[in-house]
Parts: C-alpha cells; structure tokens; sequence
C-alpha cells in the first residue's frame, strides 16, 4: 500500500480494474510512441550532425575568402558595397508532424527571380576576392537553412522524447503496480469479508439447532 | 512569411547583409539581450548567432529552445570554431537518449 486508503468495496475493484486496464493500454502506446520517435530522432540528428560539420566547414572558408577581400580592399569602399543589400530572402514556415511533434519546415524565397542575383555592388572598384567570398557564402546557405530546420526538429524531439519516456516511466514504475497492489487488497478483503460472514452464519445455525433440539456441538 | 536574422560581432556577420539576411551587429551581452527579445517578438524563424555571442546567453537561448519558432542556430564566427554548435546537438541527444551514442566514435 502506497499510503493511500481504499475503500474495499467491490465498486472501487471495478473502478480500478478499469483503470488498470486503460493504464496499461496507454503505457503500451506511450513506449511505441518513444521508440519510434526515438527511431526518427536518430536518423534526423545524424543528418543534423553532418548538415553541422558541412556548413561549420563552409563558413570558415567564407570567412577565410572574407578576410582576404578586406585585407585587398579599404574599409569604407567594403563597407559602401555591402552597404545595400539587393537580395532579400523571406521564408515560407511550413509544419510538419513527426508523430504529433510538430517541427518547423522551411522554403525560402528570394527576392529577385535569380537566386544568384546577389552582387549588390559594381565589379569596378572591390577585389576578386569579395566576389569569391560572397559567392562561397551563397553556396552554404541553403545547407545553412536545411540545418535551422533539422536543429530545430532534433530540439522539439529531444524535448518530446524526453517527456514521454518521463510518462512511460511513470506508468509503468509507479501507476500500474499502485494499481495492481490496489486490487490485490480489495481481492483479499472482499475473500476475508466473505469468509467470515460465511463462519457466522455457521455458528448461528449450530446455536439455532442446539436451542431448537438440543443437539450436541463441539 | 518569415524572416531570417543574423546576429553577432560585425566581422562575422557582415557578409550575410549580401545573401539578403538581415544582419544586426551586437557590441555587447546587454544589447544582444534586448535584440534577441525584439527579434523573437517579430516574424523572424531563423535566427543565426555566432558561437562566442551564443555562449554569453545560456539561458535565453535554453528559454527559446522550447519554442516551437524561432529556430536559434549557432554558427562559427569570424575567431573560429568552438564546437560549441557540435555541443547543443549532443546535448539534445542526451536528454533524448540518456547518454550520448551519436558522438563518442573516439572523437
């Protein structure tokens, strides 16, 4: 007994009973729940994993071509050509449910047709290597926004997962054998009640004949 | 529709501002603070922060992870990489997993 009174009636064995019964059906669908997330979350953070090393990568090389276009160019020429974006890039925020986690997914749409649309200065007056530099940064962004997106799944799962093996847990260490321990009691006072009004009305019809025809009793 | 931020020290980010990110250079932990609370207030679903930025708002970011919007991604900046990008994936494995069996191959 978990501490807590229960009444040992056969009202509260059906109750309980029932409960059990539902405890024990959503302990199973919790459990297959955590496994296939867990199975998706694998694949997804294993992409997330690569997707990671592969921007990490790409991004040191545009800072490297970076730094040698400032080193090639004058502080205001550089700042004067990045000073007026001509590219825009807006997203498009999708939902898609990864059993019933819902994770972010996301298209982007640039503002001019041409995606590669995004020297926002003239060739005259910067180095080759800015070009190089912006270019190589171009190259990595869509892996950039595939990584937000995976990131951001593998952080909603691992939450997910994480609660419901929480629950899991809980049903399965705590509820269902409270449960069960629950109903053993009720069983074995009802038996015990059972039992004893049966020795009484025993002992009363022996006291009955005695009175009744003075018959001997043990 | 939604927008994509980038944040960090100026020599990072700079050249996002070409790509049509919207770059917002950060000076200090102060400022950073009320930028990343103004940017989570607007449409923005992808905000990108240097590493050595992100490691300064531990709690912000942790806060914001719960969400199912903004995305807060950590890239390296312009003074390297701290791993510390490579740290939050393994971190999420191990609350997910209970230990972390995606990275321990001897690395």
């Amino acid at each position: 007994m978990a501490g807590t009174q229960v009444n040992p009636t056969r009202m509260e064995l059906t109750r309980l009973k029932k409960k059990l019964t539902t405890a024990t059906r959503g302990h199973k669908l919790l459990k297959d729940k955590r496994d296939e997330l867990m199975r998706q979350f694998l694949d997804r953070v294993r992409e997330n994993r690569r997707l990671r090393e592969e921007v990490e990568a790409g991004i040191l090389a545009a800072n490297k071509n970076f730094l040698l276009a400032r080193a090639g160019t004058q502080d205001p020429v550089m700042n004067t050509a990045l000073l007026a974006p001509k590219q825009r890039v807006s997203l498009e925020c999708g939902v898609e449910n990864v059993m019933s986690v819902e994770v972010p997914k996301f298209t982007f749409k640039t503002r001019t047709p041409n995606r590669h649309d995004i020297f926002s200065y003239g060739f005259a007056f910067t180095s080759g290597d800015l070009d190089g530099a912006v270019q190589s940064l171009q190259d990595i962004f869509p892996q950039m926004l595939k990584l937000a997106e995976c990131e951001k799944a593998c952080q909603l799962m691992a939450a997910e997962i994480e609660k419901t093996r929480r629950r899991v847990n809980a049903l399965e260490h705590v509820v269902i054998p409270e449960l069960q321990e629950n109903i053993r009691y009720i069983t074995m006072k009802l038996d015990e009640n059972e039992r004893s009004t049966q020795i009484r009305l025993m002992k009363v019809k022996d006291m009955m004949l005695q009175e009744a025809h003075g018959y001997e009793t043990f | 529709m939604y927008r994509i931020a980038v944040m960090g020290d100026r020599d990072s980010i700079y050249g996002f501002a070409a790509l049509g990110l919207e770059v917002f250079p950060i000076f200090d932990r102060e400022e950073a603070v009320r930028q990343l609370h103004s940017l989570t207030q607007r449409e923005y679903a992808v905000i990108y922060i240097t590493e050595a930025l992100a490691a300064q708002l531990p709690e912000e970011l942790e806060r914001l992870a719960e969400r199912k919007l903004p995305a807060i991604i950590p890239i390296p900046g312009v003074l390297g990489n701290t791993g510390m990008g490579m740290l939050n994936v393994k971190r999420s494995v191990e609350k997910a997993v209970g230990s972390d069996i995606i990275f321990n191959d001897g690395k």
